[in-house]
């Protein structure tokens, strides 16, 4: 068992890991942080997206003590400080990018990723941004609808009724 | 109440918050004190005879506690099939036992023979490996016809790998073979239909809880209807008694019918959490989910159809083998007889229609409903052979569907196949449809994909389907061990809020949301004053939760009912702190009234008066306003819908690309129409999964070649277009209060054949004299289709 020291949605937190603990296991099991998911065990879904160092990971695919001393965030850190949803998890309710929740977090964590980089991005842009996070349930149409929204664009134009 | 928050309200969704702040409880998500870790031992190979199992290895590991084997559970019971089918000469089906874990024979890959206990998942996993099983293989039973053939058995004690031999209807088989063999055409059309696994995003996972003092049981699960569960647990698998257990299926994480079913790990959990005394938890894998989840579809199909010289339908005639895998999953039966053949009218007046299925048992994981439920079968068996016989006759697809629709004034309408539709307009749909589609449009669209090298094709079906599977006296003498009514429980509490219980359960459909939109438009009260109660059998009326688009029709109509019953109590309540009678009380908009006169009294007074019930006519009223209502429906409820594709193939490459998609949909009255685009969405994602990128295979020595989803191809955002959804024409449902037919499996039932009719037609229109692919379409297929 190691120690492992990281920052984690801006607070210091540490534990004790076995060298093949993933990431995603020590937030979970460790931190209680179960916002985090596991769709997979092939690094394909993208349920358990966070962000570690400011970049988009899967946490999945990283052992815990790769991520000593570095700054991650889950969705447990991306209300807005009152602790409301923020301009993404609002247009994602607003317009229905999630049915069953499960891929939800991953999704979330992906599109701030996204629109970190590319403030406007266009569909296409957003549907190739998100080919490592599978949903089951929305067929991704309210998913993309939500991020262009997100986005300050706007989607009146999206194939719909 | 805001009117804009009650039925037909496009109400955000309630539970959304949760889920969207990481604050979701899924089963996975729950932490018992003490708890202990499962780990399954599974077959590497797909059929062998276990001659031993040595566990003393595994037994002395660090952190484990206790080793179970099939040996454990020879006196318990088996998993049922939920619906006794006949074969066409009466007998009964073939019911082999499917054991909590696998004894004298493992039968498919991942089947569990051996299970752990340890203090943490790694000791257990390390442990499971220890586990020494001498399992002699033997050749594997995949391909259905010779397992038809042949003599080896996947299960030795029946002696035959036929399940049943079932005909719909047997009376009407010499005249649908006489209608073909006389027909001026007929067009015969052989598919299959791939298999299919679910692929819900969280994997299944249960925990079991045992209290020693009262010798209870409480276990957490991913489940769809967690009083089945319970049910076949108590009555059939372990014999718990159903008061000392506890079911709770917290948030789930999809489902799409493979979290219908109970399966052994929740036996094993419960077994295994009694005898060590400490809760005892197990959470699929990926693979696990690949290998033992039940998968969908696997029809080989021969449909036949007759026309007359004015191309007038005259019969279907459909043989199917359907593979029901190694064990009989509890509704494996149903989907591919009752739930398929019923179906093979479609939207069509055709006077005669025989469906012969042939179940089979192969070495491949069981297989059973998975989202559309034998309905995607029947429709893209119809709606594939009404396209070739347009090709064949040089017909217009659209026209040929539309002649022998069946006409809004004939409803009514009982088929050949034994339903009775009872609203519809099929042409209203189709013009709506058209409209979307954009017909006039495509020469010129395809005029640039051409331009651009690609082939263009335009593809359209039509569908029906059968929603709210009832009445129980009916389902019952089809076969069926389980009646399909649901309740709901109405609580309205001293202080004027409602909590509503409910059989159903919500695993994505949001029915936080859409049950109160129903309760706040009958009773007149805020619905964020409504909170519904659901998948916890101690809280819950005996209900049989989510399925089959079943929840709204079904359980909507619980609801319904014991409102009105609240509403009546409320009545004579009201009657008495008006000094009125109660036929003199009218109820709306939340206000009952002395009609004629002006007093009022509001619900939440009359709600307190019944807890706090002084001055109350205790002689002729028990106080407490709280009703059940149990509800089952006269009929099913019959959606339609019709669906446009427009693709693009890549003539180098045989890459398919849905370029547009457009659906039309009769769903009846809409509660919400925002959840309901959304269910379309989903399901149309998972029905061009199906046509174009899934597809589950065995190789023959019966390993799983698409285990994971590095050789599973599940949709992703980049291969779907956004969706054009229109659900205006709506013929309400004249079988439930509602007037609602349900919306969940639609997308999936009616996309398949219309991408695939699209894909054939743009083959066509660059000269490939080309009738058939089957699915999935991946380009190396189309372009084997194109190069043959
Ligand atoms: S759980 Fe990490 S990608 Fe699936
Ligand atoms: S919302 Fe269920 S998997 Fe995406």
């Amino acid at each position: 068992m190691s120690n492992v020291t990281m920052t984690v949605n801006g607070k210091t937190v540490s534990g004790s890991v076995e060298g093949r603990t993933l990431l995603v296991e020590f937030i979970r099991n460790d931190l209680h942080l179960t916002g985090t998911h596991v769709g997979c065990d092939t690094s394909q879904c993208g349920a358990c997206a966070v962000h570690v160092d400011g970049k988009l990971a899967k946490a999945c695919t990283m052992f815990a003590l790769e991520a000593n001393g570095s700054e991650v965030s889950t969705i447990e850190g991306q209300a807005n400080e009152d602790g409301s949803l923020n301009v993404i998890q609002q247009a994602f309710k607003d317009h229905h990018g999630l049915q069953c929740g499960f891929c939800t977090p991953g999704m979330v964590m992906a599109a701030a990723d996204l629109l970190k980089t590319n403030s406007k991005p266009t569909e296409l842009e957003i549907r190739e941004h998100l080919e490592g996070n599978i949903c089951r349930c929305t067929g991704y149409h309210n998913i993309v609808k939500a991020i262009l929204a997100a986005s300050g664009q706007d989607v009146s134009n999206i194939a719909a009724e | 109440m805001p009117k804009d928050s009650g039925i037909g309200a496009a109400t955000r969704r309630r539970e959304d918050a949760r889920f969207l702040l990481g604050s979701g409880r899924y089963s996975d998500d729950i932490v018992l004190l003490n708890q202990t870790y499962a780990v399954f031992a599974r077959s590497e190979v797909a059929n062998g005879i276990i001659k031993t199992i040595n566990t003393s290895e595994a037994e002395k590991m660090p952190g484990v506690i206790a080793v179970f084997t099939g040996d454990d559970f020879v006196d318990v019971g088996g998993n049922p099939a939920g619906w006794l089918i006949n074969s066409r000469d009466g007998e009964p089906m073939k019911e082999p036992k499917r054991p909590v874990l696998a004894h004298g024979k493992v039968r498919h890959v991942g089947d569990a023979y051996a299970a752990v206990i340890a203090e943490t998942e790694q000791q257990a996993r390390d442990a499971a490996e220890k586990i020494n099983a001498d399992i002699m293989e033997l050749p594997a039973i995949i391909d259905m016809t010779s397992a038809l053939s042949g003599s080896n058995y996947v299960h030795d004690e029946i002696e035959t790998n036929q399940c049943f031999d079932w005909g719909w209807i047997e009376d009407n088989r010499e005249a649908t073979d006489n209608a073909i063999k006389n027909a001026h055409h007929v067009t015969t059309l052989e598919l299959t239909n791939n298999r299919l696994v679910p692929n819900a995003m969280e994997p299944r996972c249960s925990i079991a809880d045992y209290n020693a003092a009262n010798d209870d049981y409480t276990l957490y699960t991913t489940s769809q209807n967690p009083h089945l569960t319970r049910l076949l647990i108590s009555a059939f698998v372990l014999g718990i008694p159903e008061n000392k257990l506890t079911v709770v299926s917290p948030d789930v994480g999809g489902g799409f019918g493979s979290k219908i079913y109970h399966y052994g790990e929740e036996a094993l959990v419960l077994a295994a959490a009694k005898r060590i005394k400490r809760p005892v938890r197990w959470t699929a894998s990926r693979s696990e989910s690949f290998m033992t989840d039940a998968h969908g579809r696997d029809h080989v199909t021969k449909i036949e159809l007759a026309l007359d010289k004015d191309n007038n339908f005259l019969a279907f005639r459909t043989e199917t083998m359907a593979n029901v895998g190694a064990y009989l999953s509890n509704f494996s039966t149903v989907t591919p007889t009752i739930l398929h053949g019923t179906l093979m009218a479609g939207n069509y007046s055709v006077p005669n229609i025989y469906v012969n299925v042939k179940a089979v048992f192969t070495n491949t994981a069981p297989v059973d409903a998975y989202r559309g439920a034998g309905r995607p079968e029947a429709t893209y068996s119809l709606e594939r052979v009404i396209d070739k016989a347009a090709l064949e006759l040089n017909l217009d697809p659209i026209a040929l569907r539309r002649q022998n629709f069946i006409k809004s004034d004939q409803f009514p309408y009982v088929t050949a196949a034994g339903l009775n539709y009872d609203v519809g307009d099929y042409d209203a749909i189709m013009d709506r449809l058209e409209h979307h589609a954009d017909i006039k449009g495509f020469a010129e669209r395809k005029k640039i994909s051409e331009k651009q090298g690609k082939l263009r094709g335009f593809g359209v079906n039509s569908y029906i389907e059968a929603c709210g599977i009832a009445p129980s006296n009916l389902i019952g003498t089809l076969g069926a061990r389980v009646g399909l009514y649901d309740a709901a429980t109405i609580r309205v509490n001293a202080t004027g809020n409602i909590s509503v219980m409910v059989g159903a359960h919500s695993h994505g459909q949001g029915h936080e949301t859409a049950f109160p939109q129903i309760v706040a438009d009958m009773l007149g009260v805020d619905p964020n004053n409504v909170e519904i109660v659901h998948g916890d059998t101690s809280k819950i009326p005996f209900g049989m939760g989510t399925y089959g688009s079943r929840s709204l029709a079904v359980c909507g109509s619980a609801i319904v009912r014991g409102i009105e019953k609240i509403i009546a109590k409320g009545k004579k309540i009201a009657a008495h702190m008006m000094e009125s009678t109660e036929d003199n009380v009218d109820f709306e908009d939340g206000v009952f009234s002395v009609r004629g006169t002006n007093k009022t009294v509001s619900f939440g007074d009359v709600a307190l008066k019944a807890y706090i019930p002084h001055n109350f006519p205790i002689e002729d009223i028990e106080p407490g306003l709280e009703e059940t209502a149990f509800y089952d429906p006269q009929n099913f409820t019959y959606p339609a819908g019709a669906y446009a594709c427009e693709v693009e193939v890549d003539p180098n490459t045989g890459k398919v690309s849905i370029e547009r998609f457009a659906a039309a949909d009769d769903f009846g009255n809409i509660i919400n129409p925002m959840i309901v685009e959304g269910q379309v969405h989903g399901g149309l994602a998972q029905g061009i999964g199906q046509a174009l990128l899934e597809g589950c295979v065995y190789n023959d020595d019966g390993q799983l070649i698409s285990g994971s989803y590095m050789d599973y191809t599940m949709p992703r955002a980049a291969d779907l277009p956004s969706f054009v959804v229109d659900h205006t024409v709506q013929t309400p449902s004249t079988d439930n209060p509602l007037g609602v037919k349900g919306c969940g499996e639609a997308g999936a039932i009616g996309s398949p054949p219309t991408v695939v009719n699209a894909v054939i037609n743009a083959l066509r229109s660059a000269g490939h004299d080309i009738t058939h692919i089957d699915m999935p379409l991946t380009p190396a297929r189309v372009w084997a289709a194109m190069n043959n």
